[in-house]
């Protein structure tokens, strides 16, 4: 296969960057998408040119590192991660343009990566059960109904990839707070923080610079893991309770 | 911003209901208007409701559009460089209408309360003072009522996707059940009220109604 | 090191039963005991008595004392989060954008612990037994033993911070068998265990990051130890977004790098696993111990052609219900499987173990899937002219239960195979071949996890783990919390009693000749302009590692690959192009540093693999099999731990041997047949 690559190029967070095109012959379908820009990236080498920079680790859809626009859609064609992504997804001749995620809060390092540590600084602010290790009771001792063990494993899936943000017309991280709040809300053992969670969550979300939500759902379509829009519900419904718990 | 919008929900139910009188004739369309006014005596002084109700949907429309530009702000804020090539995936038509389509309605609202409310201006020079009289006579004016039907048009995107995430906002959609229920009032108050409000004129243009 | 208990004599060259295959690429050392800190007395009672007697650091001193941790997976990121929880000022590093990336993330399977909620007979005595038993004989009673003790409040833990197990109806906690054990003693979240147990040790991290203890240092890669006087007192690393080198200094350091296996280049670890934290300290004096000891999973998907990056596992539970097979004819390898008949094909695993089929231990499948490609029976695409993959077919299983139940319990599975191949599993067999999965091998520790370099821990798959030469299926998992939680964060407080250990500064001649050794590494990188990119020579390195040092060894092609790979070393200093600027995000760089030891531990793993003239869990020598092909331990002569001491560039190794005592469980030679 042969495609026609259009990638955002960008030095440095000072950089104002811009997209540049490059021709790439002999792609096999069987690729993954990062092994066709491992592949770009030994073309550009040999020809004494900087290989694309782009984040990348496990490259089987669970680290949550990888993180492209691709031609308009967060990681692309399929619901799936960029690493995932295949190139028979893709037709002959096509061409690809290539993005980081866009978002005052992640701002781009360089190339095609991008900084996501306002993730873990939400987590930071509440996205955990206070409880010191040797602290735990026998595991057996709350028993969870299994309804809720499956949807706090469902939402517990978020690679925290940012894909729900970049997809977002408001730059929202709501999907991503929902689904921990989510998560830890379903179980016994989330219950004591339930409130100062959410509340300071939320707080550092905002503080971060991330938009606000207004259901639009572009992010649930975005993201790898299927994390569904009812999380945000959730957010909001946990939200009030804490707000009327004087939060 | 869901409050607010409910509030307006309800409002628009009740304004349009009082509309749909029109169908009954001068009497009891103008009857309706002078029962508003009616309304809560003696507990209130005449005209009270209305003006209760008034001071609740200006105190509603300002938190609203407040809220609104709000998010708009935060939303600009939050992404300065816009994508080179960017595709919805799944969202509704509606969703991504909802601040034009407010603005919309904001300019409308404020065109509406000078032709009907505030200014009573009828545009073929008739009585003001006779609501029937002046709808009538506004509607006969076709661009008029373009104007009126095309603020029907984003009323109804607006309840569309404004009534499924007033849901989403209040966390009342947690399951699939209350999804699917969320969505469907949506649906039905978006074509029900710009349905219903879009009657009128278009029966007074087509002379149903005169 | 003193308290030998029977000094090894390696390589009598008088007795002619004794081969010594590394003569001349190895120097014979001093003996280890490997007994420090290990109490006494009964097996139940030694690491009860070890919590007692290790020292308590007075509370109010902790915020003075200072500790480095390398690495956010299941064992860097508990034992940060739990350091941080006690108090200490903890920095904590992670080469990934975020602590929640590392590749612990991975691990689909599950994670044991001895909690006997089946009631189907477990014990901490029978994972104990299990456990060393997996391991062929050749890890150490005593932390085997504790791992299994305190592999139960693992589980406690992890539940209390919300780790989403999977459960039954009535709410309790459900288990499943794994990796061939008669007990349900598995914990499970569907297939993303690993990521499960991540998050909660990230968020327990996260919580001490937002309380103040532990600061967080992601995109930093750590690239050299700092020795003072005989301790390890920080590291240098390198700020991977600004290219700035840093100096953190610190009263100890844990190292919790994870596993090496990247040095075959394919494996199913993350592209940035590497060695080098490890191998920078062994080169600083902590001693490297079993190196060749590699897991080679059977499940994985085939490499489809040069491009690959990669490979992925797929969950061996699928070894339940499929079977495993190749064509008969070489001939047909190339035919559409669902058209050769039933006898043209060779269901091997079944022919050669009737009493095991295809659920014979890893290695075995492993091996034996490659005997099958090395005949030319192998299918799938050719690459470089073999076709390496065999057929996992379940067919027979869709008539037997149905196409409903194979996809409710494989459906993932299937779907991540359709995926990555193209090709539908419920129609078409699927293609598997082995790949590197795990590595048994990693800094030697005592029974403390601390190094031979006083002050040096080391936690996880980086230390030379509990596992011995194989490890059983759910229990690096449960290797990296024990060690995280529990184990780590009672004796690290031992050493640190003696703390805070005299302050250093940045300009102490130790600091300031790691720094400039970094720095050199990196000028040499930038100016060497040669004309090979960094990838090409990894993939060289693990394409050598493969073939000589993979499944299966012998003497002649292990000395070969030290050749090869002694060569390819060299021209890599000379010859390696690496573009850009090292003061911004440069990904060529972090490579070229990574390969550069991956190079060096290669030709280490050779030289172990060569000393060991035995086949012992995932370490199989052609010159020690059985008569029909079995592996051969030979407890008379490596009964022990090799530990590998760094004897500077370009000499040989030095070998210091830990025998393996084994007071309490009688050894057996493994048997499947
Ligand atoms: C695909 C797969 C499936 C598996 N399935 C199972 C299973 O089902 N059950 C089971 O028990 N085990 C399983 N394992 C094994 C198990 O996952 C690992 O052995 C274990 O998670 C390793 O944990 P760790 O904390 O030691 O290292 P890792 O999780 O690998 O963490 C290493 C950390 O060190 C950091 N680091 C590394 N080098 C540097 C450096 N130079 N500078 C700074 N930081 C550095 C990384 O950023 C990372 O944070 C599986 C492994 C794989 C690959
Ligand atoms: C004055 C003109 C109006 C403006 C400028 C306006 C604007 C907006 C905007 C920008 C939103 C934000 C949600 C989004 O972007 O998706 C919104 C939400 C909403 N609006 Fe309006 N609107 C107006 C009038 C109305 C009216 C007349 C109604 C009712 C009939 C209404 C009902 C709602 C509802 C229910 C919501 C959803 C609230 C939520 O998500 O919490 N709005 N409006
Ligand atoms: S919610 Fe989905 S898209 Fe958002 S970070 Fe998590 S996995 Fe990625
Ligand atoms: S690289 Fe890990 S999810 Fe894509």
């Amino acid at each position: 296969m042969k495609f026609t690559l259009k990638i955002w190029r960008q030095d440095g967070p000072q950089d104002p960057g811009g997209i540049r095109t490059y021709e790439l012959d002999e792609v096999s379908e069987d690729m993954s998408f990062l092994e066709m820009l491992d592949v770009l990236n030994e073309q550009l080498i040999a020809g004494d040119e900087e290989p694309i920079v782009f984040d990348h680790d496990c490259r089987e859809g669970i680290c949550g590192s990888c993180d492209l626009m691709i031609n308009g859609e967060a990681h692309g064609p399929e619901v799936t991660t960029t690493c995932q992504l295949h190139m028979r997804s893709f037709h002959d001749g096509e061409t690809i343009t290539v993005e980081p995620w866009r978002a005052t809060a992640f701002p781009v390092i360089k190339d095609l990566m991008v900084d996501r540590s306002a993730f873990d600084r939400i987590i930071a602010s509440g996205g955990f059960v206070s409880v010191n290790t040797g602290a735990a009771p026998d595991a057996h001792a709350t028993p969870v109904p299994k309804e809720n063990a499956d949807r706090a494993f469902d939402v517990a899936t978020c690679i925290g990839c940012g894909a729900c943000v970049a997809a977002c017309p408001n730059g929202s991280a709501s999907l991503f707070l929902g689904a921990k709040i989510t998560h830890l809300g379903e179980l016994p053992q989330g219950q004591a923080e339930r409130d100062s969670r959410v509340a300071g969550m939320v707080a550092q979300h905002d503080h971060e610079g991330f938009g606000g939500c207004t259901n639009i759902g572009e992010c649930t379509s975005a993201c790898p893991k299927g994390i569904p829009l009812d999380v945000i519900s959730q957010l909001n419904k946990d939200l009030r309770t804490a707000i009327k718990h004087g939060h | 911003m869901a409050l607010t919008g409910l509030i307006f929900v309800g409002y628009v139910l009740a304004h349009m209901y009082g509309n749909l009188k029109a169908f009954a004739g001068e009497a009891a369309f103008n009857g309706y208007a002078e029962h508003l006014r009616e309304l809560g005596e003696p507990l209130l002084p005449y005209s009270g409701f209305l003006w209760i109700a008034r001071v609740v949907l200006l105190a509603s429309l300002v938190l609203h559009v407040y809220a609104a530009v709000t998010l708009w702000r935060r939303a600009r804020a939050a992404r300065t460089t816009k994508y080179v090539v960017k595709k919805n995936k799944h969202s509704s038509v509606s969703s991504h209408w909802m601040r034009w389509g407010g603005l919309t309605l904001l300019l409308f609202i404020v065109w509406h309360l000078l032709n009907f409310t505030v200014g009573k201006v009828n545009p073929q020079g008739g009585p003001t003072n006779n609501p029937y009289q002046l709808m009538v006579d506004s509607f006969e004016v076709w661009w008029l009522t373009l104007i009126y039907l095309v603020a029907m048009v984003a009323l109804g995107l607006h309840l569309h996707h404004g009534v499924w995430s007033a849901g989403q906002t209040l966390g009342l959609t947690n399951s699939v059940r209350q999804r699917v229920l969320w969505k469907r009032a949506g649906l039905v108050l978006a074509v029900v009220v710009a349905g219903g409000f879009s009657l009128v004129p278009i029966s007074v243009l087509l002379g149903v109604i005169s | 090191m003193t308290d030998t208990l029977k000094t090894s004599d390696p390589a009598s060259p008088d007795d002619p039963q004794r081969h010594d295959d590394a003569a001349g690429y190895y120097v014979p050392g001093e003996p280890l005991t490997g007994r420090e800190h290990a109490p006494d007395g009964p097996l139940e009672e030694r690491w009860s008595k070890r919590v007692f007697e290790a020292r308590i650091v007075n509370p109010a001193n902790r915020r003075k004392v200072s500790v480095i941790v390398v690495g956010t997976g299941l064992a860097g990121g508990s034992a940060a989060a739990t350091l941080g929880e006690a108090g200490y000022q903890v920095k904590s590093f992670c080469y990934q954008d975020s602590p929640r990336r590392a590749h612990s993330i991975a691990a689909q399977g599950g994670i044991n612990g001895a909690k006997n909620y089946k009631g189907d007979g477990d014990s901490v005595q029978r994972l104990f037994y299990d456990t060393i038993k997996g391991g062929d004989y050749r890890s150490r009673e005593s932390n085997v033993y504790r791992l299994a003790e305190v592999s139960a409040s693992i589980i406690d833990q992890c539940v209390a911070q919300g780790v989403p197990f999977a459960r039954e109806y009535g709410g309790l906690l459900d288990n499943r068998s794994f990796g061939g054990v008669q007990v349900s003693r598995t914990f499970y979240a569907r297939g993303q265990t690993g990521q499960q147990l991540l998050i909660g040790a990230y968020q327990a991290l996260e919580r001490q990051v937002g309380a103040g203890t532990v600061e967080m240092f992601t995109r930093h890669e750590m690239l050299e130890l700092v020795v003072v006087d005989g301790r390890a007192r920080g590291i240098i690393a390198r700020d991977m977004v600004t290219g700035e080198i840093e100096t953190h200094l610190a009263d100890t350091v844990v190292l919790a790098s994870g596993g090496y296996g990247n040095v075959f280049f394919l494996s199913t670890n993350a592209m940035g696993c590497n060695v080098t934290a490890t191998w920078r300290a062994h080169r600083k004096g902590a001693y490297m111990a079993n190196p060749c000891y590699t897991q080679i999973h059977p499940t994985c998907i085939p490499v489809s052609g040069a491009h690959q990056s990669k490979l992925t596992l797929m969950s061996e539970s699928l070894r339940n219900d499929g079977r495993i097979w190749v064509p008969k004819d070489a001939k047909d390898a190339d035919k559409d499987p669902r058209e050769i008949p039933e006898d043209d094909r060779d269901y091997y695993l079944e022919r050669i173990y009737p009493a095991f089929g295809n659920l014979v231990p890893r290695d075995i499948a492993s091996r034996q899937a490659k005997n099958m490609c090395d005949e030319g029976r192998g299918v799938g695409p050719e690459v470089d002219g073999v076709r390496r993959g065999v057929y996992l077919d379940f067919a027979d299983a869709i008539e037997r239960l149905g196409r409903k139940a194979v996809e409710s319990k494989y459906g993932n599975l299937f779907d991540m195979y359709a995926r990555i191949t193209g090709e539908d599993p419920y129609e078409v067999p699927m293609r598997i071949y082995p790949a590197v999965h795990y590595v048994m091998g990693g800094l030697w520790v005592d029974y403390d996890l601390q190094a031979s370099i006083p002050g040096l821990f080391v936690a996880g798959e980086a230390n030379f783990s509990d596992h011995g030469a194989n490890r059983l299926g759910a229990s690096a998992l449960m290797q990296g919390l024990a060690d995280g939680y529990f184990v780590l964060p009672n004796t690290i407080r031992d050493y640190l009693a003696d703390s805070p250990f005299d302050k250093i500064t940045e300009d102490h001649p130790a600091v300031v000749e790691a720094r400039q050794a970094v720095q050199a590494r990196i000028d040499h990188f930038m100016t060497t302009k040669g004309t090979r990119s960094v990838d090409s020579y990894h993939r060289e390195l693990g394409n050598i590692m493969w073939e000589y040092c993979g499944m299966e060894r012998t003497e002649d092609g292990l000395k070969k690959a030290i050749d090869l790979i002694r060569t390819l070393k060299d021209d890599f200093w000379r010859n390696v192009k690496v573009l850009g600027s090292a003061d911004t995000v440069n990904q060529s760089l972090e490579k070229a540093g990574r390969v550069a030891d991956f190079l060096e531990l290669g030709e280490l793993m050779c030289i172990d693999a060569l000393n060991r003239r035995e086949s012992c869990g995932g370490h199989f020598r052609a010159e020690s099999q059985t008569e029909d092909g079995e592996a051969l331990r030979h407890d008379d002569q490596y009964a022990y731990v090799a530990a590998w001491e760094w004897a500077g560039e370009g000499q040989a190794p030095v070998l210091h041997k830990e025998d393996l005592v084994y007071e309490f469980t009688e050894m057996k030679q493994r048997s499947y047949k």
